[in-house]
């Protein structure tokens, strides 16, 4: 299943770009953009996607190299989180007054 | 078309399911189904958009080299360099929908696109740009805030990028108007005939009456449009009043007036055949706007093929090298 913008009819391929805001924090996805290839796709994310100093790094990911599960698929790929609430920390009461727990 | 049973099913399914998404208020990805209207409604809107920001950079652009001072030059440019990613990040919503940046880039230099008519004027003198800055990106502004939200998530995600960046854009031109109105005699006056100039074209921006509107509706319905072009234009007009107080200016509406039993400002007559006639090609501008933009994607035509051959060579070379 092809990326949402992949389509065979671009003249160049679709990035997704990915902006690091600082040190220590992780990559977020920030948009995409078509270029010919990585260079450029790099060139241009920094200059449409860190023009107010968004970001200390940048990945660029050609869209054609993601994988995405189906969003047809309703349900059946993410298990149904009902009946499972003891993964929560909420669930367990018997800690409540007790500190540090 | 020949629609077999199990299509017309998944169908049925797919329209439920979006719907449901809609009567949720929640966001119609690009992989969920949706109606062929629908579709067809955002591909039309959001290229229109993005055509708009492209071709809104030339009125400005041709200030760039005639700005007072450094300062404003590199101000102007950092707009303009705004507005061209702007149309960077509406082309790409408008391409999870299906049509290619080849296709919409060619609907507009033939012709075929329409885009924003506020462009298709000129600008004769350096307050133009603070008229701009305050009017027209104040008017954008009030019509770009509500699509933040917008059903369709691809959209919505770009309108609140824009947003983000518009408020500088605003500001400063309100600032050169400030500078110009609180300059000499002559300054003021050039201010105040740029705002005269685009005062009654920043109202048409937001788009005909309600009773003249069709397909306002069906947008409103489907979480695209969230109030009307005439809620939109009284809110800015709205605005505007204490800003023309703050400047100095006065507002070329004579007949504007406060409604206080509904608590809205009413404007004077709205002259809707200039409107339409800019919209329909024969504005100031609109011939220049389009062969400009002709000239420069054919002049950019051997940049674009370098790029794509290098990029191909690099590839071919990588492989042997393996
Ligand atoms: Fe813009
Ligand atoms: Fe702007």
């Amino acid at each position: 299943m092809p990326t949402p913008g992949e389509t065979g009819t671009e003249a160049w391929p679709l990035w997704e770009v990915f902006v690091r805001a600082n040190r220590g924090l992780s990559h977020v996805h920030a948009g995409s953009l078509h270029a010919p290839d990585e260079a450029m796709a790099l060139r241009n994310a920094r200059d449409l996607y860190t023009r107010r100093s968004e970001g200390v790094s940048i990945w660029v990911v050609p869209a054609a190299a993601i994988t995405t599960s189906d969003p047809d698929a309703k349900g059946a790929f993410f298990e149904s989180p009902a009946g499972k609430n003891y993964r929560h920390a909420v669930y367990y009461t018997r800690a409540e007054g007790v500190k540090h727990l | 078309m020949v629609t077999t049973t199990a299509e017309l099913a998944e169908d049925e399914d797919g329209r439920a399911r979006f719907d449901a998404l809609i009567a949720a208020d929640q966001r119609i990805e690009p992989r969920d189904w949706m109606p062929d209207k629908y579709r067809r409604t955002l591909v039309r809107q959001i290229s229109q958009h993005a055509h708009s920001e492209i071709i809104g950079m030339q009125p400005e652009a041709n200030w760039i080299t005639r700005a007072p001072s450094l300062k404003r030059k590199a101000i102007l440019m950092a707009k303009v360099q705004d507005e061209a990613g702007h149309g960077l990040y509406l082309y790409a919503a408008a391409q999870t929908l299906g049509i290619s940046r080849e296709e919409m880039t060619a609907q507009l230099i033939e012709g075929r696109a329409r885009y924003s008519s506020i462009f298709n004027y000129h600008t004769p003198t350096w307050a133009d740009m603070g008229a701009i800055g305050w009017l027209v990106d104040g008017a954008a502004i009030c019509n770009q805030v509500p699509l933040c939200r917008a059903s369709y998530g691809p959209y919505g995600r770009a309108m609140v990028r824009i947003c983000k960046e518009e408020s500088f854009h605003q500001r400063q031109g309100f600032e050169i108007l400030y500078e110009l109105s609180h300059g000499t005699p002559e300054q003021k006056q050039m201010a105040q005939d740029a705002v005269d100039r685009w005062y009654w074209p920043s109202l048409m921006m937001f788009g005909p009456s309600d009773d003249a509107s069709p397909n306002s509706a069906q947008s409103m319905a489907w979480n695209i449009k969230r109030f009307s072009n005439d809620e939109l234009r009284q809110r800015f007009v709205g605005m505007c009043v204490p800003q023309f107080e703050a400047l100095g200016l006065e507002c070329p509406d004579k007949d504007l007036r406060y409604d206080e039993e509904t608590g809205t400002w009413i404007t004077g007559e709205i002259d809707w055949d200039e409107f339409a006639a800019v919209l329909d090609g024969r504005g100031p501008a609109n011939a220049a706007r389009l062969r400009h933009r002709r000239e420069a994607h054919d002049d950019g035509a051997w940049v674009r093929e370098a790029a794509a051959e290098y990029a191909r060579k690099q590839h071919d070379s990588e492989r042997v090298a393996v």
